[in-house]
Formats: structure tokens, C-alpha cells, sequence
């Protein structure tokens, strides 16, 4: 919100410098985003009065002799129509910055520095300026608006420095106010609190004016829509001259980023900027049915608004009619038919409470924000309501604008705007604080910021200000107490009175950390990648319409397209990552992504669903293949403590016959493959990429295994090499199963060579495996690993078509 | 006889100048002499039983100083030789130290990560468990029960991304307070890392960002108590000299509320470019626990008060490490994931 330092001086004595008020700000919650001098682009700019003024022949151009005081006295050359001796006009001396303006004199195209120059052969020492050069509008001085020069009074004093002159000197506080303070969304509301961080008087804006005996026979207003609506004034102004407003409004206007329109429309943004409260003026001649009827909108009902705009409204949103139809859009804009126009000469005001909330979903439902819906969605108070049609009319007379009839109407459901009584313990406010503020201390904080406080024993007594609709408990008081009093009185102490407490990562998030430090040691960089995917991210897995991955929760409200649907998989992102690596010049990694995906119950989502804790890992490069990948499945295995097996598997995006399915205790917990190659071109990849995705929230029930320690054997271990010939459709995982189940002694098993060629039938494969035999309680006999190796070998044969490779 | 010896000698003398080339030329030549049953001063003993009886003694004595010193030269010349072979086969492998080294590449773990760590060990430190909440969140959760009911300014701080009526994704890691504090009773003390969302997109907001909630709920908890904590916390992570600013802010669902300043770790307070010429880094939002916050979980407020903050992991892992844009750690370029190991 824009605050205009000489505004604020209106309500309260402001003695220190801008930058030192925007401190005092922030620390006690207003953050100043911004502090801006209104002149800050304008530097050594002086009233200059032209002594001589002689026309440069054939030329539009005048030579002058201009006096600026102590500076000096310069000839400078003028190519304004309004330039002549015995008038003063600001001097930029050489070295000056003004703004610089585009050949229509008006566009501003930055700021320039004045230099000594020559034209048609004459110096020039200087430059005469215009308004639009000082950066100053018409709204902010008289006559600053003429394409000319700025002509100043005549009382002005020669060399004066013509910023506070033209007001340029004054300062715009940029002010972001936090939710919790809508009273403070005015300049007024900031007064306030200056004034209380400064420890001065407020000075209230006068809220005089005098009712003459005109009314509006009949005139009547009715509320529909208490719940939406608690309070609606109405007053009734007559005899209206649409004018301009005087520039002293028209400048505060300007200053707060409001152009001026005309005086009743500049009194309604004038109130709304000072006070906070939006207000509206509608034109009497267009309100049929001498009536204000503040109600629902029907279904499909339809509105045009002030910027001739038609909305098509529910019985969600608010409306103000007339006798006969809706003439405002209640608390956002007001509507076409009824604004005020040159000819205007009957006006009602309304000053109204608008619920929040309803508000607040009105102009999200419509897109439509305005100065008055922002303030509404905040909050506006009662109290305020009432004060703010005072406050105009007394603006109506202050400006002599037309004439306050005594028609009123106030319709409301009774809520006071008095202050209301609040008790709260002296000690509990400062058990919240850690510290124990001094009584008088409080006593002064809670008097500046109009609470009228009362301190008996330990109970503080506060006359809470009606425009307070956040002060609720003790532990408000006690925010309000150390933002005055000052956070630096807080002292640093340790929790000297909790319990202690153990604290650390669970097992759950050990193993999690254990586990990406394990991947990180094989070479593998942990990413991290949206929660969200694209549509197009299941076309590129090529999974079926079926597949359970397409039933993915939709975000209602995506950014875009792309990040629309939870991931159901990490495959795909992981896939784009290997993929845009590889766009940069990274041919060969390894990336792995501990993530969640997210499995509904049912759509749309009733319930929590299910988020399920998943590592994916991507692999690329040269160096890498089905083989590597499966060692990093191996890593993942041995770091959690438990068995993979592992199965061939086909998946749409994996190899056909590259790709295996992971089980643990006989459950299908991941795959990992390598990525088919219709995947590898949708995404060009330069270097075929091999993926992994285990469902880590499966094997939490399967890794709490503890370490423990087996004895090692006292007898000696033996070990074959046995050589088998095979049908090709044989897998080395059902040869190792069955030699694991033929003999209990086996240790391990190691394949060590496979060979397919020449020296053995052409639908055959050969594999050598040593098998290590470990003795139980005794020693193995001399002949019990013959016996092993046999029935190992017969097995093999009865159950696989095995033979030992002669 | 003695002239022999002579000659031998000479012989032994001239075959190590001319066959001393290599250990295997230097065997030979020894083997020539030496040899037990084929050398040369071998064959001069056989010769003994030719000579005079009294010559005998002395003539014996003289073979053996011949082969002692033949011994003697031969052993000299063969640590010279293997000296010379060693020397050439270390030339010979000569390497150049300077050209590149053989190791396995080991990985990183993400920079938020490592920086989620590093808060976690400062706090676990202090006491405090990790909850891990979901991503998916109840309104009530994320907001209601936080004192933000629907349609409250509150959330306009806060984009929403909505799943359904009722759910959304969190936009806050405060959502996970009202969970443990419906499970747990005081004295309670977590941290809850975790991604959060928010419907934002441009050149410095992500639509998913990290930030790590944490929570105490005790008896008589201050703001004292939060500054002291938060003082040691900066200066764990940020150096001993690092100080704390509090400051006045709102949050539904802490009262008094307060944004915390960190003292500029880059000038150390001066005024610099990180820190725009103030001297402090806003680094996290925090407060007293907002009583009817308390409330809506069955504590009574009465009895105990609790302090939580929330601090943005990834903006803390960005101004440690000085990465410059946040869509950085979400695109997986090795180029940056290599750099950051700090882990």
C-alpha cells in the first residue's frame, strides 16, 4: 500500500527523517518494501526568473538571460511557446537530472544530465523546464500540465531549490500490511501506529457536517442478506456540481497511485484510501423504484460493470439493486447503469459492511479484483462503516460538491462499534514473552494504541478499539505488548523448564539415508524431481489405457498441463532426466530418486491415499548394462539386509527381453530393465539408459532383520566346478534355485563362464558354476561331496534336461 | 703352479670386464670357474694329487684363496648387475604422475538433502524426532486446523493446488503439527521436513519447494526459549558469530508471530550484496503456538504452550552453497550435482 509521507503528517507530527520512520516501521511489523523520494530523479533544479528573452531569427527558439540566484545568472536557449522576461520558471543548472522527454514533450524516456551546449550558434547554459521534466502532473501542481514551461508564482524565491516547492521533496512508503491488520490498510490506520511508535497525538480527520431539511420521500433500503451484509448506510446527497476535485485532493490522490476522475468519484477513493473503507456513490436519476435492496443474485443473473464488463452471476455473489434490478456488483464494482456522470445532480452514498469471505469468493469466482474487493477480503469493520460516510460527507461540504440531505438510512444487525472490554493476567501475557515487562512499560504500549488500559493486581483491563477485530486473547496483548516494547528485550534462554526428550532419525529414516549413501558410493547422484507429471509422461512408458498408472490423482488446479497428474511411477521422470543430461553433453551417469508415488483409493480422492516411498535409479553410458544395473539392485539388497530374486519380466517401456521383475519373500516389489528403444528415440537418446524402480514401502515390513552372528565353520570347505550343457531356454536363476534345493550344504554358487558355439549342439548353452559346500557339525566325509555333486547332477537332469559337459 | 693361478685370475679378471653385460652372461662365466665339478679352480684340485706332498699344503692354500677371491669378485659383480637391471626396469616404467587418476566416481546426495541433514543433526541434537507427514493433505490439516478456515486472507499468502474439495497438496510442512499433536501429549519436540506446493512459477518460485517444520509443546514455553533455541541453531549452522533479529510478522497459526533474521554470513553484518546493504538474511518464519491451535488438538492451553518455525531447506541449502536459481535442483544436471559434496 502506498503511503505518502506529507498525507501522514495530516494526522500526526512526523520529526524524524523518512529512513528512520521506515525502521521504527519494521520493527514494529510493517515492512516497508519500498521508499521512494517523489523527486529522486530531479537534482539541481532552481527557480530561474528570465531577465531578457530575445527571439533567435528564423527559429521557434528564444535566447534568454536567466537569473538564478546565488548560482549565477546564465544564457540559456528555450523552445517554449510560454517562455518570457520577468517570469520565473525552474532552472536546471548544468549538471542537473531531469526526465527526458520524447519529441511530443509528454512521453518520459528516462532521465538525462544537463550539459553546457550550443544551438544555432548561441549558448546555452542550462535548461528551462516543463512539468512533464520535473515529473510533475497537473493533479500535483497547477499548471504543471501545459506543454510549456511550468510557470511559477511570482513570490517564488530566485535560486530556490524547487522541489518542496512542487512537493517533489515528499516521500512514498511502499507499506505491505499482514493479514491479521486490515485496519491498517489505510493511511489513517498507519497514522495510528505512527503515532504510537513515535509517542505522539493522533489528529482525527474532521467528520463535521450539517443536514439541511431536504429528504428523499420514500426512499428505502432493505437488506436480504443480513449473513452476507451486516450493516448498509445510505445517505442521500442532492444539489451536486460535478467538478474537479481541488488539487490538494487530486495530488494525495495522484501520490497514492489513484488518478483523479471527478470530485464525488474522488471523494469515494479519497475515503477508501484514508480510511480503508470502500465506498460507492450511486446516480440517483438512474435508481429506479426510489429503492436499495441489498440481496443474492439470482441464477444466470446478469451485470454490467463499471468498466463494461458483463458478468454472469450465481446466488453466490452479493448484489445491490434498485427497485427493479441489480445496479452493483456488492463490495467489487459498481455497475454501468447507475455511474456517475457529468450530469449527475442526485447522488446516494453507501458505506457497507461486506462479509469477508463472501467477498473474497466472489472476486476469485469472477477473476475480478478491485482497490474495494481487496480491502473487503481482508476485512473491513463497523466501525469504520459508520465513520467513513461521516467522513465524506463532511467531504461533500468541505468541497461544496452538493448538499447532505437528511435522509440516513442504517440498516444493520445491531453490532456495536463501541470499544469492547477485555480482562487479561498481567502474568500470562508476559509467561508468553519469557520476560517480565515493567507494568508501566504496558501500561504506556496498550495507552498509545488507544486501548485505555487499567492495570488492578495482576488484571489489565482494555478498552479494545472497535477497528481491533484481531485482539482476541492474551497472547495478542502480549504481541502487541513486545512489538512496541521492542524484540531486542527478548533474552535468549534453553527450554530451562521442558522435559527432555530423545531425539535422532527412526529406522525407517536410517535405512532411507543408509541407502542413498550406499547408491552415492557406487557412482549414483541422488535427484530430486516433481511430485507431478504429464499426461504425456504415460504415453511416453507406452503404457496401456488400462495400465494402473493412468489412474493418477489430477491436480484440479495445475500450472499448466505438464504438472497436472500425481506420478503414479518415478520412471518417467527419471527418464526425462537421463534424457535432458544427455541434450547437455552428460553421456555417461548414474541418478537415483527416492520419491513418492501416489495410489488412489478412489477418484476423485475421498481419502489419504496411498503414498507409497519408491527408489528409481537411471543408468547411461557406455559403461553400463542390464549387468550394472542389476549390481546396483544387488547394493540396494545388501544395504537393507534382504534377498532379491528376480524374474524375466515384460513392461512397455523396457526391453522385451532385457527386463526383470524383483521379488523379496516371494513379492513383486520393482523391475528394472533396459529402456525399450521406441522410449530411447521418443526421448533421443544418444546412449541407451537402463532403469530400476523398487516400492521401498514393501520391504519396510522385510528389513528390520537384525545383524547377527554365525559361527564359523570348524571344518574345512570344499568346492566343484561343475560345466552343464543346457537347452537355451533354461535360466541360470531356475539352475541355481535347483541346485540350492538339491543340497542343503551349498554355501554359494558363482557362475564363472557360459558358452554357446561349435563344440556343443546349436539349441544348447553351456554354463560352469562353482558350487562351495560348507560342512555342518562334522567334517565332511571323504565321499559325501561326490554324493552332493550326484544327486545335485541327477536332479538336474530329471527336472531341466541338464547334462554335465562331457 | 703358481703361474697358473696367476693366469686364472687374469682370466677372471678379463672375462667380468668383457662378459659383465647381464646376470645370466655373469652365471656362465662363474659356472666356468666356479662350478664344483666343470670350473676351472674345481680342475686345479684335481690336479693336486700330481703335486709334491710338501708342496701340497701350500699349493691348496693358494686354490682356496684363488676361489674365495673369485667368489668374492663374482658376488661384487652380480649386486652390480642386479642393481643395474633393477635401475632399467624402473626406467623402464617410467610413468608420468601427472597424468590422470583411475577411481570409481562416487555420487552425491542431492544438495537439499544434504542440507536437510545438516538441520536435522543440529535439532536431533536439541531433542527433536523427524515426523515424515504426506504430500497430500486434508484442508483441515494444511489449513482449518491452523487456524486459517476457508476463505481466510491468511491464505491468500498461499496458492493452493487442489486435488479434490477436500484435499490438496500441502502448502506448508505446519500441517504435520496438528498430526503429531492429535497422536502425541507434551512434552512433544519434531521436526517435519518434507516437499510442499504452491501454484507459482517464475524466474525464483517453484511449484514445489522444501521447507522443515519444527515444533515444541511443553510447559512454559516463551519466545525466549524460541530465540535461544534458533540462537544456537544459526550458529551451528552458520558460524559462532552469527546472531539473531526478531521482528514482528503474522502466521494464523502462531501468536506473537515473528520473521527471523540472521545476521548476513557473507559481510558478517556490514552490508553486501547477498544481503542487500541491510546486514541480516531473512532465514524463517516462527512464533508462539497459536493457543487455539493447541485447542483444536485437545492440549489444553492452560497447562502448556509450544514454539514452532518453518524454514525453506532449499533457499538455506541455496545461500550456503550460492546456487542462483531454485529450477537448478530440480533438473538433474550432473554438471550441478557433481559440484555440491557436502555431504
Amino acid at each position: 500500500m502506498l503511503v505518502p509521507l506529507s498525507w501522514l503528517k495530516e494526522y500526526v507530527e512526523i520529526d524524524i527523517a523518512p529512513q528512520e520512520l521506515e525502521k521504527k516501521l519494521f520493527s514494529c511489523g510493517f515492512e516497508v518494501e519500498e521508499l521512494t523520494e517523489v523527486g529522486k530523479e530531479i537534482n539541481k533544479v532552481v527557480v530561474g526568473l528570465v531577465e531578457e528573452c530575445e527571439p533567435i531569427p528564423e527559429t521557434h527558439l528564444h535566447v534568454c538571460k536567466v537569473n538564478a540566484g546565488a548560482h549565477g545568472t546564465f544564457q540559456i536557449c528555450c523552445g517554449a511557446d510560454n517562455v518570457k522576461a520577468g517570469g520565473k520558471f525552474p532552472v536546471a543548472l548544468v549538471g542537473a537530472t531531469v526526465y527526458m522527454t520524447a519529441k511530443d514533450h509528454k512521453t518520459v524516456e528516462g532521465t538525462m544530465t544537463i550539459k553546457k551546449g550550443k544551438l544555432r550558434g548561441y549558448e546555452s547554459e542550462g535548461m528551462l523546464c516543463s512539468g512533464v521534466e520535473l515529473g510533475v502532473s497537473e493533479n500535483m501542481y497547477p499548471g504543471a500540465g501545459y506543454n510549456g514551461l511550468l510557470a511559477l508564482p511570482e513570490d517564488s524565491e530566485i535560486g530556490a531549490d524547487v522541489k518542496p516547492l512542487l512537493g517533489l521533496d515528499d516521500w512514498i512508503f511502499d507499506i505491505s500490511i499482514t493479514a491479521n491488520r486490515p485496519d491498517c490498510q489505510s493511511i489513517l490506520g498507519i497514522a495510528r501506529e505512527v503515532a504510537a511508535v513515535l509517542d505522539k497525538d493522533l489528529k482525527q480527520p474532521s467528520m463535521e457536517y450539517t443536514e439541511t431539511e431536504a429528504e428523499k420521500e420514500g426512499f428505502s433500503v432493505t437488506v436480504d442478506a443480513p449473513d452476507l451484509c451486516p450493516r448498509y448506510i445510505g445517505h442521500y446527497v442532492y444539489d451536486v456540481k460535478i467538478g474537479e476535485s481541488p488539487l490538494w485532493m487530486r495530488r494525495r490522490l495522484a501520490l497514492a497511485g489513484q488518478d483523479a476522475i471527478s470530485n464525488i468519484v474522488d471523494i469515494t477513493n479519497y475515503v477508501l484510501l484514508e480510511m480503508g473503507q470502500p465506498m460507492h456513490a450511486f446516480d440517483c436519476d438512474y435508481l429506479e423504484g426510489n429503492a436499495i435492496n441489498v440481496r443474492r443474485a439470482g441464477e444466470a443473473e446478469k451485470l454490467v460493470t463499471l468498466d463494461s464488463q458483463e458478468y454472469t452471476l450465481n446466488t453466490n455473489n452479493l448484489v445491490i439493486c434498485d427497485g427493479v434490478k441489480p445496479v452493483a456488483l456488492a463490495g467489487v464494482m459498481g455497475g454501468l447503469n447507475s455511474e456517475i456522470r457529468d450530469t449527475t445532480t442526485e447522488v446516494m452514498f453507501e458505506s457497507a459492511k461486506f462479509m469477508r469471505d463472501n467477498i473474497r469468493k466472489t472476486s476469485r469466482a469472477l477473476g475480478k479484483r478491485t482497490d474495494a474487493s481487496a480491502r473487503y477480503e481482508k476485512g473491513v469493520d463497523e466501525y469504520t462503516t459508520v465513520q467513513a460516510m461521516k467522513r465524506a460527507l463532511h467531504l461533500i461540504e468541505e468541497l461544496g460538491c452538493g448538499k447532505v440531505s437528511r435522509t440516513h438510512v442504517d440498516v444493520n444487525t445491531g453490532n456495536s462499534v463501541e470499544p469492547r472490554e477485555m480482562k487479561v493476567s498481567v502474568k500470562k501475557v508476559n509467561d508468553v514473552l519469557g520476560i517480565d515487562v515493567p507494568e508501566k512499560e504496558i501500561l504506556r504500549i496498550m495507552a498509545n494504541l488507544k486501548f485505555a488500559p487499567v492495570i488492578s493486581g495482576d488484571e489489565l483491563t482494555l478498552q479494545v478499539p472497535p477497528y481491533r477485530e484481531d485482539m482476541d486473547s492474551y497472547p495478542d496483548v502480549a504481541e502487541e505488548v513486545i512489538r512496541m516494547y521492542g524484540y531486542d528485550h527478548v533474552i535468549p534462554a534453553f527450554m530451562p523448564d521442558a522435559k527432555v526428550t530423545m531425539g535422532g532419525l527412526n529406522q525407517k529414516q536410517k535405512k532411507e539415508l543408509k541407502l542413498k549413501r550406499a547408491l552415492c558410493s557406487e557412482g549414483a547422484y541422488e535427484c530430486i524431481h516433481y511430485s507431478f507429471f504429464s499426461p504425456s509422461d504415460l504415453d511416453l512408458l507406452r503404457l496401456p489405457q488400462d495400465a494402473p498408472e493412468r489412474n493418477a490423482i489430477r491436480i484440479l488446479n495445475p500450472i499448466n498441463e505438464e504438472l497436472s497428474l500425481m506420478r503414479t511411477t518415478l520412471a518417467a521422470s527419471m527418464l526425462n532426466a537421463v534424457s535432458r543430461n544427455q541434450k547437455k553433453g552428460n553421456l555417461q551417469g548414474r541418478l537415483f530418486e527416492v520419491g513418492s508415488i501416489f495410489i488412489p483409493k478412489e477418484l476423485p480422492l475421498k481419502d489419504y491415499p496411498d503414498e507409497r516411498d519408491t527408489l528409481c535409479i537411471g543408468i547411461f553410458g557406455e559403461k553400463e548394462s542390464f549387468f550394472t544395473l542389476k549390481g546396483l539392485a544387488e547394493k540396494v539388497a545388501e544395504t537393507l539386509f534382504v534377498d532379491f530374486t528376480y524374474e524375466p519380466v515384460k513392461k512397455p517401456f523396457l526391453h522385451p527381453y532385457q527386463g526383470a521383475a524383483i521379488f523379496c519373500e516371494g513379492e513383486e516389489i520393482g523391475y528394472l530393465g533396459k529402456a525399450a528403444y521406441e522410449v530411447s528415440e521418443s526421448l533421443d537418446l544418444r546412449n541407451d539408459a537402463y532403469l530400476l524402480e523398487i516400492d521401498l514401502k514393501a520391504l519396510e515390513t522385510k528389513y528390520d532383520r537384525k545383524a547377527s552372528f554365525t559361527p564359523l565353520p570348524k571344518f574345512p570347505e570344499e568346492s566343484r566346478d561343475l560345466a552343464l550343457v543346457m537347452d537355451k531356454k533354461v535360466t541360470c536363476g531356475q539352475v541355481e534355485e535347483l541346485m540350492k534345493k538339491s543340497c542343503s550344504r551349498i554355501r554359494s554358487i558363482k557362475l564363472f563362464d557360459v558358452y554357446e558355439g561349435e563344440q556343443i549342439p546349436e539349441d544348447k548353452r553351456s554354463m560352469a558354476f562353482t558350487i562351495d559346500f560348507v560342512p555342518g557339525e562334522e567334517a565332511f566325509e571323504q565321499d559325501s561331496v561326490e554324493r552332493f555333486v550326484k544327486k545335485i547332477l541327477k536332479n538336474l537332469k530329471n527336472q531341466l534336461d541338464i547334462d554335465l559337459r562331457s | 703352479m703358481n703361474d697358473r693361478l696367476a693366469g686364472i685370475k687374469q682370466e677372471i679378471l678379463n672375462g667380468i670386464d668383457q662378459h659383465a653385460g647381464s646376470r645370466a652372461a655373469a652365471f656362465e662365466l662363474r659356472k666356468q670357474f666356479l662350478d664344483s665339478k666343470t670350473g676351472k679352480i674345481g680342475q686345479l684340485m684335481k690336479e693336486m694329487k700330481s703335486i709334491a706332498p710338501e708342496e701340497r699344503a701350500g699349493f691348496g692354500k693358494n686354490i682356496n684363496e684363488l676361489k674365495e677371491w673369485a667368489q668374492q669378485r663374482f658376488s661384487e659383480l652380480d649386486e652390480k648387475l642386479k642393481a643395474r637391471e633393477l635401475e632399467r626396469r624402473y626406467e623402464s616404467e617410467k610413468i608420468d604422475v601427472t597424468m590422470p587418476a583411475q577411481k570409481a566416481e562416487t555420487g552425491n546426495l542431492h544438495p537439499i538433502t544434504q542440507m536437510r541433514n545438516q538441520l536435522i543433526d543440529v535439532f536431533a541434537g536439541m531433542g527433536f524426532e523427524i515426523y515424515e507427514g504426506t504430500e497430500i493433505e486434508n484442508d483441515y490439516y494444511n489449513f482449518t486446523a491452523l487456524n486459517t478456515p476457508k476463505d481466510h486472507p491468511a491464505r491468500d499468502m498461499q496458492d493452493t493446488f487442489y486435488l479434490s474439495p477436500e484435499f490438496l497438496l500441502r502448502t506448508q510442512t505446519s500441517a504435520g503439527q496438528i498430526h503429531v499433536m492429535e497422536s502425541k501429549k507434551p512434552p512433544i519436540k519434531i521436526l517435519a521436513p518434507g516437499k510442499v506446493f504452491r501454484s507459482d512459477d517464475d524466474a525464483t518460485h517453484s511449484p514445489m519447494f522444501f521447507q522443515m517444520e519444527g515444533l515444541v509443546v511443553d510447559k512454559k514455553i516463551t519466545l525466549c526459549d524460541l530465540k535461544g533455541m534458533l540462537d544456537v541453531f544459526v550458529r551451528k549452522i552458520y558460524g559462532e558469530d552469527t546472531t539473531t533479529r526478531l521482528r514482528p510478522s503474522y502466521f494464523p497459526f502462531t501468536e506473537p508471530s515473528v520473521e527471523v533474521d540472521v545476521s548476513c554470513f557473507e559481510c558478517g553484518g556490514k552490508g553486501c550484496k547477498l544481503c542487500k546493504g541491510t546486514g541480516w538474511i531473512e532465514l524463517l518464519g516462527a512464533g508462539i503456538v497459536n493457543k487455539k491451535v493447541l485447542e483444536n488438538c485437545g492440549i489444553d492451553s492452560e497447562e502448556y504452550s509450544g514454539l514452532a518455525f518453518g524454514i525453506g531447506i532449499d533457499r538455506t541449502a541455496m545461500f550456503k552453497y550460492g546456487i542462483n536459481n531454485i529450477k537448478l535442483l530440480f533438473e538433474s544436471d550432473l554438471r550441478v550435482l557433481r559440484q555440491i559434496n557436502d555431504n
